[in-house]
């Protein structure tokens, strides 16, 4: 994978950068996080646009988790605010932000071991399932039709990322890579409208890699989900994304089209350090 | 070979989710069921059904209760006797206040009444997990307990301090007292068990059993799919305190008759209760019932069986070896197998499945 003219999809990047100039979906002003003495992110601003693949990169260290941590709301800045749709949100729970459509998968898998893959993805609909606690203990009427509903749904996504041939084993034993995918599967399944990756594609091979970005390229076009993608692959960053920002010591030092940052003098001296 | 799924194919998602999706499950289900309904009365006398039987119903009910909070929320408690001594004062309170209700409609309700005092003592469990929650409901064992002996109103003024079980009839038969017979006493808990862990099994494999199982598994997770942590944990305990209130109860109405509820309900048998769980498997309902039998039928075997076979053992030493026999067992299972009696059975299905071919 080479970061020139062609995505995976074979569209020419820019031509793909210049449909999506959309309304922005979510807006980060000035934020700045300490833990302490520590300062985890100083002053940081960007937008996501709704329907682009944004996203952030930045030597390790640079704050990028730090920064999905501050819009799922695990983290809560101590300056600056998150505009999500247009409202101010201080102080945001993660189970709102869920609420508001917003999914996140994590660095190092977080999914639920001792359950199936079926069940992990199934978890991802708790929030679209409303019948109460009487007709859940009966599980029959009203509760086993949600179920099924449900049920439906989940097995579309299992179709969509192809891993019918896991659905009842525990996620715990899987290898890494089939991990990755059912946590995209359990994201996906809250249809969500801003979808936060962080690595999704950390210690994966080649074949692997291609199939997480081939699924996250038909998630951006098919369901219409903002993603934001925090990546270490550069190749893979400059593929998918229609827009990068580039953190380095908790500051902004590049934001633009992938071919504008790859340019940009500060972003190769992060990379690539500089002789003193 | 004989226990197999081959040419059974699901045509629809509900035949998929079924709670039992093999025949075979069900045909066994079915002949277990039979067995209790049938089976015990018929061939069991009344020593067997009050020393054996009702024991391990009223444990079952209780494990299934340590289960929902310890196996599938993750938050240990060790205030299980206590969360059981409220159902049976709470009984017993309403068997005084009410005498005219139905005793097995009040025994459901006692139940209701742990459950409150159980979210009570689950309010910590946002802030804390593992061992500092353990201790926490140890709080609560001990808070309760002391309840027990001190408050004298719970046990109506008895000089003796001892809770005596009024008589009380469902259409003429008496199903508490000291004219009960045994038979009524386990068909009452049998279809209180039975009926209850139907409600349990629904429970675990829904939606809320899902959110239980995520907040065990990662909670951090959890909360990102819209799972508000402190309702989920407060209603695991309170699902939970409300199975541990029913079965004690049920200890008191329908086993024991006439008790010292300070000695009955403490912290010993809460670790009873953990120690079937743990011995049968956690976050499994099955494995509630294989702890529950173990545990429960285990000083029966030793002090009657063995001599019944020619091992001549006598009550004391029994006892002995059954407290040592039950401590290396515990550890055997905490090294070999910490998924428990439940895991051994799935293996042994899967066993089943694949015979005479290793796999």
């Amino acid at each position: 994978m080479n970061a020139t003219a062609m995505n995976l999809t074979g569209e020419p990047i820019a031509a793909k950068a210049e449909t999506k100039k959309g309304e922005v979906l979510l807006a980060v002003e000035n934020i700045s996080l300490r833990f302490g003495g520590v300062k985890a992110i100083t002053d940081v601003s960007f937008d996501i646009r709704k329907g682009e693949v944004r996203a952030i990169i930045g030597p390790n260290g640079a704050g990028k988790t730090s920064m999905l941590n501050c819009i799922n709301g695990f983290y809560h800045p101590q300056e600056g605010q998150i505009t999500y749709k247009g409202v101010r949100r201080p102080r945001v729970k993660p189970h709102q932000a869920a609420a508001d459509g917003i999914a996140r998968t994590f660095q190092n898998v977080a999914l639920f071991k001792g359950m199936s893959t079926l069940d992990n993805i199934m978890t991802g609909r708790t929030l679209k399932m409303h019948r109460n606690f009487f007709w859940q203990a009966l599980r029959h009427g009203p509760a086993m039709t949600e179920e099924i509903e449900h049920r439906k749904k989940v097995e579309d996504i299992i179709d969509f990322l192809q891993i019918q041939h896991i659905r009842k084993l525990p996620v715990g034993k899987l290898p890494y890579g089939l991990q990755k995918r059912v946590e995209l599967g359990r994201a996906l399944a809250m249809e969500p409208e801003l979808l936060l990756l962080d690595e999704p594609m950390a210690g994966m091979n080649l074949e692997e890699k291609e199939d997480m970005c081939r699924f996250i390229l038909d998630v951006n076009s098919e369901f219409g989900t903002t993603i934001a993608l925090i990546e270490h692959d550069m190749g893979v960053v400059m593929d998918l994304s229609d827009r990068v920002v580039v953190l380095e010591y908790g500051r902004k030092i590049a934001d633009g089209t992938p071919a504008e940052v790859k340019a940009d003098q500060k972003v190769i001296d992060a990379y690539l350090g500089v002789a003193h | 070979m004989f226990y197999r799924e081959a040419g059974q194919y699901k045509t629809s998602y509900s035949a998929d989710m079924a709670v039992f999706p093999i025949w075979q499950d069900r045909i066994g289900i079915a002949v277990i069921l039979a067995l209790a309904f049938i089976g015990v009365p018929l061939i069991g006398n009344d020593f067997f059904t009050t020393t054996v039987m009702i024991p391990f119903l009223v444990f079952s009910l209780a494990a299934i209760g340590l289960n929902i909070l310890t196996g599938y929320t993750g938050l240990i408690s060790l205030g299980t006797a206590a969360f059981m001594g409220v159902g049976a004062y709470a009984c017993y309170k309403m068997t005084t206040i009410f005498p005219n209700v139905n005793i097995i409609v009040l025994i459901l309700v006692s139940g209701l009444f742990s459950a409150a005092i159980g979210v009570l003592f689950g309010l910590p469990s946002l802030r804390i997990k593992g061992f500092y929650l353990a201790v926490a409901t140890l709080a609560a064992q001990f808070f309760l307990q002391w309840a027990f002996v001190r408050v004298p109103w719970l046990f109506n003024y008895n000089a003796s301090g001892a809770i005596e079980v009024p008589l009380r009839s469902v259409f003429g038969i008496p199903i508490t007292g000291a004219t009960a017979s045994p038979e009524t006493r386990y068909f009452v808990c049998l279809v209180l068990v039975v009926v209850l862990t139907w409600f349990a099994s629904n429970i675990v494999h829904g939606r809320l059993g899902r959110s239980w199982m995520a907040v065990r598994d990662m909670d951090i997770a959890a909360e990102l799919m819209g799972i508000k942590l402190l309702n989920a944990k407060l209603l695991a305990f309170a699902v939970s305190s409300f199975y541990c209130g029913v079965a004690g109860a049920m200890m008191i109405f329908l086993w024991y008759g006439t008790a010292e509820a300070a000695d009955v309900f403490s912290i010993r048998l809460s670790f009873t209760v953990l120690f079937m769980i743990i011995i049968g498997g956690l976050g499994s309902l099955i494995g509630s019932f294989f702890g529950a039998a173990f545990i429960a039928s285990l000083p029966t075997i030793m002090k009657f069986g063995l001599p019944a076979i020619g091992i001549p053992l006598s009550g004391a030493t029994a006892e002995h070896v059954t407290f040592m026999l039950l401590g290396a067992l515990i550890i055997l299972f905490l090294i070999v197998e910490p998924h428990g009696l439940a895991r051994l059975w799935q293996i042994g299905k899967q066993k089943l499945r694949t015979w005479p071919f290793p796999y």
